[in-house]
This record gives C-alpha cells, sequence and structure tokens, in this order.
C-alpha cells in the first residue's frame, strides 16, 4: 500500500490479495466492467510513441457508451498537457474541442474517462481525474503501461471512490476494475492480421488473395490438430492425465463431421461443383464481352 | 491558402499548397499501412455504417521514398439532413489542427471508402480521386469491404488513376474522340497498388499482450462452405450492371444510325440542290441561294462515352470478385470432400 500524506488529498491502492507483481483480473470488482476494443489500445500506444521531447507520460480522453452494468471504450483522442514536479497544466480547450468534431462523426459516443500511460497513478491524476469528473459521471481511468516496467504492458481501469472521515480529512482512492477485451466481428479478423505482422522479420506482412487465404486457413487447422493429436499420444502413453473435460471436447470435435452417406455427399459435391463452374464461366464470357467491346468501340 | 470544395458526397480536396516537397516522378510503388489505421477503418465502419451506404474518411500519412506510408486516419461525419450548415472544409482544417498538436503526421495522403459487395467504380469516385491527385501527386484511394471481410480475410484494396486518365480528366474531354484518342480501356482506368500492413514494436507488444489475455476464440468464418447467400448478391449486381450497359449500348447505336441517316439526307439534300440549280440554270433562272446545310441538319448529340467506361470497369470488377469467390468456395469443397472421404 502506497500513502502520501500531503494535505487533504491521499491516493492509495487497495492492497491486493495476492503477491503476483501484476495483480490486475484477480482484483475486486465494485463497479462496472470495464470492456475495451483493440483499436483504443492501438491508439494510446501510438501517442505514445509520438509524444513530445521530454514528457513522460501522455494522457488522453477516453470515448464510449455506458451500460448499466459496464463501460465499453470505442474510441479515444490524446490531449496535449504539460506535467512536472508540483505542477500539472492540460489543454482543456483542446479536449473540448476534440470531442466536439467526434461527436460530429459519432454522436452516441460520449466521455467516460481518461487514460494515461505509465505505471503509477501519481498526485497529478488526481487532479486530472477532478477535472473529467466535471466531464462525466464517474468517469474511469485507465493506465497503460508503455514504458513495460514489469516487462509487460499493464493494462488496469480504476474508477474513484471517496474515503477517509467525512467532515474532517477526506481522499480520493482508485479502486480497480475488471477490464476485458471486447470486438467486433470485423475487428476480430483485423486484429487476427495484425496478429501475424508479429511474426515477420522486419513486422510487414502483406495482404494474401484467393486460394492462399483458404491454404492459410487450412494449414491454421493443420497445426491445431497436430497440437490435439500430440496431446492424446501424451495422454495415451501415460505421460499426461486424462482430462474429462478436454475428452468432452474431442468426442464434440469428432462427431461434427456430418456422416452423409457416399453417394448423396457426391451428388450434392458436384451440384456445388457445377454451380461454381458455371458461375466462373459466365463471369469469363463477360469479361471477354466488354473487352471485345472496349476494342471495337476503339476502332 | 486556397482550398477548393469538390462535390458535397465526398471529402474536401486538400490544399494545394500543402503538397508534398519535392515532385515525385515515379508514382507510388508500394503502400504501407500501419495496424492502427486498419482497425479505425473497421471501427468507423462498424459503428457508422448501415447497408448501403458508404462511410468515408482521410487518411494522413507521409511518403518516403516510393513507398507511401499511412500512419493515421480520421472519419468523415456523413451528410444528414438537418446538417444544413455543416462545413466540411471547416472541419477537416480543425481536425488537421488538431491532430498537429499531438504530433500526428497531418499530411493528407489519401481518403478511404466501405464499399458495398465491391461496387465502387461511380463518378463520384472518379471526381474526388482525381481531384486529390491532382492536388497531391502520391494520394491513393482505399477501398474497404466490410462484407468480405466478414466472411474470414480483411479485404482492403488501394487504387489510383493512371497518368492517361489523369489528363483525360484534366482536360475534361470526355467525348468519344478524345476517349479514343488516348485509348482508354476500362483495365487501365485504374491501377491497384500493392499494401503491406507494418506495426511498431510497441504496437507488437500490445498484439502480444492482447493475445495472452483476451479469451475470444477465432471463428474460422473463412471455412465457411455456406456462402450462397454472397454469391447470389454479386450475381445479382453483376446483372443490373450489365443491363445498364446493354442500354448504354444500345443508345450509342441508335445514335450512330441517326449519325448515318442524317448524313445521307445531308448528300441527298445537296444532291436535289444542285439539280435544280443546274435546271434552273438552263432555265436561265438565279439559282437558289445555298443554304447552311449545316443548320438545317442538327447533328445529334454523341451520348457520353465516360459512363460506358465506368459500367464496364465496373462490371470488370464484379467478375474478378465473384471469380475469387467460386475459386475460394472449390478449394473449400475439396477440402470437405477430403474430410468426409475419410470418415466413410
Amino acid at each position: 500500500m502506497r500513502a502520501q500524506p500531503n494535505g487533504s488529498q491521499l491516493n492509495f491502492r487497495t492492497p491486493s490479495r495476492t503477491a503476483a507483481p501484476a495483480p490486475d483480473l484477480k482484483m475486486a470488482v465494485h463497479g462496472p466492467v470495464v470492456k475495451i476494443h483493440p483499436v483504443v489500445l492501438a491508439s494510446i500506444a501510438d501517442s505514445y510513441e509520438r509524444r513530445n521531447e521530454g514528457a513522460s507520460r501522455v494522457i488522453g480522453t477516453l470515448l464510449g457508451t455506458v451500460d448499466k452494468h459496464s463501460v465499453e471504450v470505442t474510441n479515444c483522442f490524446s490531449v496535449p498537457h504539460n506535467e512536472s514536479e508540483d505542477e500539472v497544466a492540460v489543454d482543456m480547450e483542446f479536449a473540448k474541442n476534440m470531442y466536439e468534431l467526434h461527436k460530429k462523426v459519432s454522436p452516441t459516443e460520449v466521455i467516460i474517462g481518461w487514460y494515461a500511460t505509465g505505471f503509477d497513478i501519481t498526485e497529478h491524476s488526481v487532479l486530472i481525474h477532478e477535472y473529467y469528473s466535471r466531464e462525466a459521471v464517474n468517469p474511469i481511468h485507465l493506465t497503460v503501461d508503455t514504458a513495460l516496467q514489469s516487462n509487460k504492458m499493464n493494462i488496469r481501469a480504476y474508477i474513484s471512490a471517496q474515503m477517509g472521515v467525512p467532515g474532517k480529512t477526506v481522499g480520493v482512492m482508485f479502486t480497480p476494475l475488471t477490464v476485458k477485451y471486447i470486438y467486433y466481428d470485423t475487428e476480430r479478423i483485423g486484429v487476427g492480421l495484425l496478429q501475424r505482422t508479429r511474426d515477420a522479420p522486419n513486422r510487414a506482412k502483406g495482404l494474401t488473395s484467393d486460394l492462399c487465404q483458404v491454404g492459410g486457413a487450412a494449414t491454421r487447422v493443420q497445426d491445431m490438430l497436430t497440437t490435439v493429436l500430440a496431446y492424446i499420444e501424451e495422454v495415451l502413453s501415460g505421460k499426461v492425465q486424462a482430462d474429462n473435460s478436454v475428452g468432452r471436447f474431442l468426442t464434440d470435435l469428432v462427431s461434427k463431421v456430418p456422416k452423409i452417406s457416399a453417394e448423396d455427399f457426391e451428388s450434392m459435391l458436384n451440384s456445388n461443383i457445377n454451380d461454381l463452374l458455371m458461375v466462373t464461366y459466365l463471369a469469363n464470357l463477360t469479361q471477354a464481352q466488354i473487352a471485345l467491346n472496349e476494342k471495337l468501340v476503339i476502332l | 491558402m486556397a482550398s477548393r470544395k469538390e462535390s458535397m458526397s465526398t471529402p474536401t480536396a486538400p490544399m494545394a499548397s500543402t503538397s508534398s516537397g519535392a515532385t515525385l516522378d515515379s508514382p507510388v510503388k508500394q503502400i504501407q499501412i500501419e495496424g492502427l489505421v486498419v482497425l479505425k477503418m473497421i471501427k468507423h465502419y462498424q459503428e457508422e455504417g448501415q447497408g448501403t451506404e458508404v462511410v468515408q474518411g482521410v487518411l494522413l500519412g507521409l511518403v518516403v521514398e516510393d513507398r507511401l506510408e499511412i500512419t493515421n486516419c480520421f472519419p468523415f461525419p456523413q451528410h444528414t439532413e438537418d446538417d444544413a450548415d455543416f462545413d466540411e472544409v471547416q472541419y477537416q482544417m480543425e481536425m488537421m489542427r488538431s491532430l498537429r498538436h499531438v504530433n500526428i503526421d497531418h499530411l493528407h495522403v489519401g481518403w478511404y471508402q466501405s464499399t458495398y459487395y465491391g461496387s465502387f467504380v461511380s463518378r463520384a469516385l472518379l471526381d474526388s480521386q482525381f481531384s486529390y491527385q491532382h492536388a497531391i501527386e502520391e494520394s491513393v484511394v482505399l477501398i474497404y469491404d466490410p462484407i468480405k471481410t466478414a466472411q474470414g480475410s480483411l479485404s482492403l484494396k488501394a487504387y489510383r488513376l493512371t497518368p492517361k486518365l489523369m489528363e483525360i480528366c484534366k482536360e475534361k474531354d470526355f467525348s468519344a474522340e478524345g476517349l479514343k484518342k488516348a485509348m482508354i480501356g476500362f483495365e487501365h482506368m485504374f491501377e491497384e497498388v500493392p499494401i503491406v500492413i507494418k506495426n511498431s514494436h510497441l504496437i507488437n507488444v500490445l498484439m502480444w499482450e492482447l493475445e495472452e489475455k483476451s479469451t475470444v476464440a477465432d471463428k474460422h468464418e473463412l471455412l465457411n462452405l455456406s456462402s450462397s447467400n454472397h454469391l447470389e448478391k454479386s450475381l445479382q449486381l453483376l446483372m443490373d450492371r450489365v443491363d445498364d450497359m446493354s442500354q448504354d449500348i444500345v443508345k450509342y447505336n441508335t445514335y450512330s444510325r441517326n449519325l448515318s441517316k442524317q448524313q445521307q439526307q445531308k448528300h441527298q439534300y445537296t444532291q436535289r440542290r444542285q439539280q435544280e440549280n443546274a435546271q434552273r440554270q438552263t432555265r436561265g433562272e438565279p439559282p437558289l441561294p445555298e443554304e447552311d446545310i449545316s443548320k438545317m441538319f442538327k447533328p445529334p448529340q454523341p451520348p457520353p462515352r465516360m459512363d460506358t467506361l465506368l459500367i464496364a470497369g465496373q462490371i470488370n470488377n464484379y467478375c474478378q470478385n465473384v471469380k475469387e469467390f467460386t475459386s475460394q468456395n472449390l478449394g473449400k469443397l475439396f477440402l470437405a470432400e477430403a474430410l468426409q472421404g475419410h470418415n466413410s
């Protein structure tokens, strides 16, 4: 627990039940669940990379929608600010302007909190948090550890709570919240593609097309099957303890291939293939037709 | 700084004075996009696009040698009827000024648009891409296909206008002779630029984190066999376009028939005139005055050829998509056969 008694502002962090260096998802949940889209995190990382000289961290506003039990963060923008030992200055005009502009594009997004890169919550955070409390009801504070202090990029969310003795010394405490990642379907596919750029040597990847994609997907399924097979081998040879739930999944997997009689399947396959071939033929014919038309017109 | 306001349905053209310093002789050979831009485009369509409406936005980045690096983007609000006094130029200026404060590249390098089943070859796109390319040499238009992406793999293509087409647009000469002179076919309208996705190291770390933390399983939509719906839709659009094309062709045919008929009529008229004049001469009467032939027979208006070109380009695009789709499906069917073969 870290306490800094200076005047009327204290900021604590609740003690963690586990002594692990990254006590994130196991902590108490006193508040809404925070659902983050990956685009927000990518934006934060990008604005951290573009920070001004001498700035050690970046802050910005979080936009999204509020539900009864959850807060969904869908967008964010960074706000220029200056921070020194004893004072902090945030460009509030800028924040207001940007919010107006963003509202024009997506009118359903509201300010739901703010983010800061860096590992700890400092005193300045309390001041900034107060400003944001004026903009939004119960703002959440998100920290993203871009300096990778504990060899991991910790992404934590907090909400403020009043504490202390009412009337005398009151303070603000930041309680952590559960963080979940939520994707749209198309987002997941986009993120999947980005994941694959990790493996390339210069972190670059081109976009494939046509049959290559199906080939790629098939290879991935094949890899997964080999992993499963290896596990089964180990269980059979007694090296690994058999797990009933995994066994149930395996039976599900095997029974998922539908049992169709050979002739029926042949006919289905053939009719489908015929359809596709016919469509390909028609498409080629059309292309040849318009090409001819072009050439004739130019004559 | 002068700015040009183009048609209301597209983002306004960038200002001429902010174009890149050195004029490049060679056009862009490759496009490098950051992961952030991809995610933002996906999010924009997902949240704001419905059905056949397109969503648009502006791309920001910089040019490095012969590569165009796109490092950020921001969406453009759609047009609603109650926004009569909405000033697009102002929105763009304010956005870029604000982004400059946070050190985001504010160089305008192109724009993006979502598409519905690949139907994007239209006059509006041509016009706006021309204005962009005119002001900034290296600009591109990114076409993002959300429906194809939802089927399993990101569908993102970058297009530029060919220099030939740029010439034609500059002279605004869309008549048949102009196009014939330039020898433009529908294949030479747009050129596609290869795309590479590149991420910074920090984003890489983020990707590793996400993989660890997120429990969303991969759904493998790419291997889905039931996709005849998509095929039907594409073919429907293709048929509509072919109908348009055939109408155009009929118009052109009637025009050329009218033209030849008129030529014949003119010819006949001059002949008759000459005959009459000869007769009058023999009878000693003054010849009839020569009338202005062109005023009598007004030449019919040649139909514009640009639309036909666009339709042809669009049909070509649809056919390409359909072929890609069928090849993928054939592969999937053979996979299913292999799986079934083992079972029985």
